[in-house]
């Protein structure tokens, strides 16, 4: 089980950032197919991020997954609020739906 | 680690008896599955609930086990 430390990092980092995205690697270098997917999806919408690479840490690697009740990665959240892996963020930017969601919480200008 | 189609679909089937669903081995080495389904237990619910649903009837396959599944939810 994930130790509280480790569960109120990773509040932390969901509270200090609009949008963040636990994922396998880096943005500038993805170690993983899906997580891939979602970089470049925030990328075409010119969404600033922060990315936190789960191979560099066993702790917020299972952590993130008990935090959201989520078993996998990768993990969007937006001001605090999880949005979902791939396949929805995928689904979500192909119906317009992400960047309307962007908007509402003020990331993206109208 | 690979699991058989037989073994997930009887899984979702237990967990969505009135599902249609279409379960395919995308690579055919049965470790990446896509997952296409609908049933009445999604109404009303928000993507990410649904996907929990079907995450929480393979749980005991997902995440560390099976490499793979991509997911989608309709209805």
């Amino acid at each position: 089980m994930t130790e509280q430390k480790t569960l109120d990092q990773i509040k932390a980092i969901i509270d200090n950032n609009d949008v963040v995205l636990f994922m396998k690697g880096t943005a500038s270098l993805p170690q993983c197919g899906f997580s891939g997917v979602v970089v470049q999806i925030l990328n075409r919408l010119e969404i600033e991020f922060k990315d936190i690479n789960v191979l560099e840490d066993p702790q917020i690697r299972q952590g993130i997954k008990d935090f959201t009740n989520w078993p996998t990665i990768p993990q969007l959240y937006v001001k605090g609020e999880f949005i979902g892996g791939c396949d929805i963020v995928r689904d979500m930017f192909t119906s317009g739906e992400l960047e309307s969601l962007l908007k509402e919480k003020s990331i993206l200008k109208d | 680690m690979p699991i058989s189609h037989d073994k997930l679909s009887n899984l979702i089937k237990e967990a969505f008896p009135d599902a249609e669903f279409e379960l395919v081995d995308l690579v055919g080495d049965q470790d990446h599955y896509e997952l296409q389904i609908k049933t009445s237990k999604f109404k009303g619910l928000s993507k990410v609930a649904q996907h929990r649903l079907v995450y929480n009837a393979l749980s005991e396959y997902v995440g560390e086990k099976l490499h793979a599944i991509s997911i989608k939810t309709l209805g």
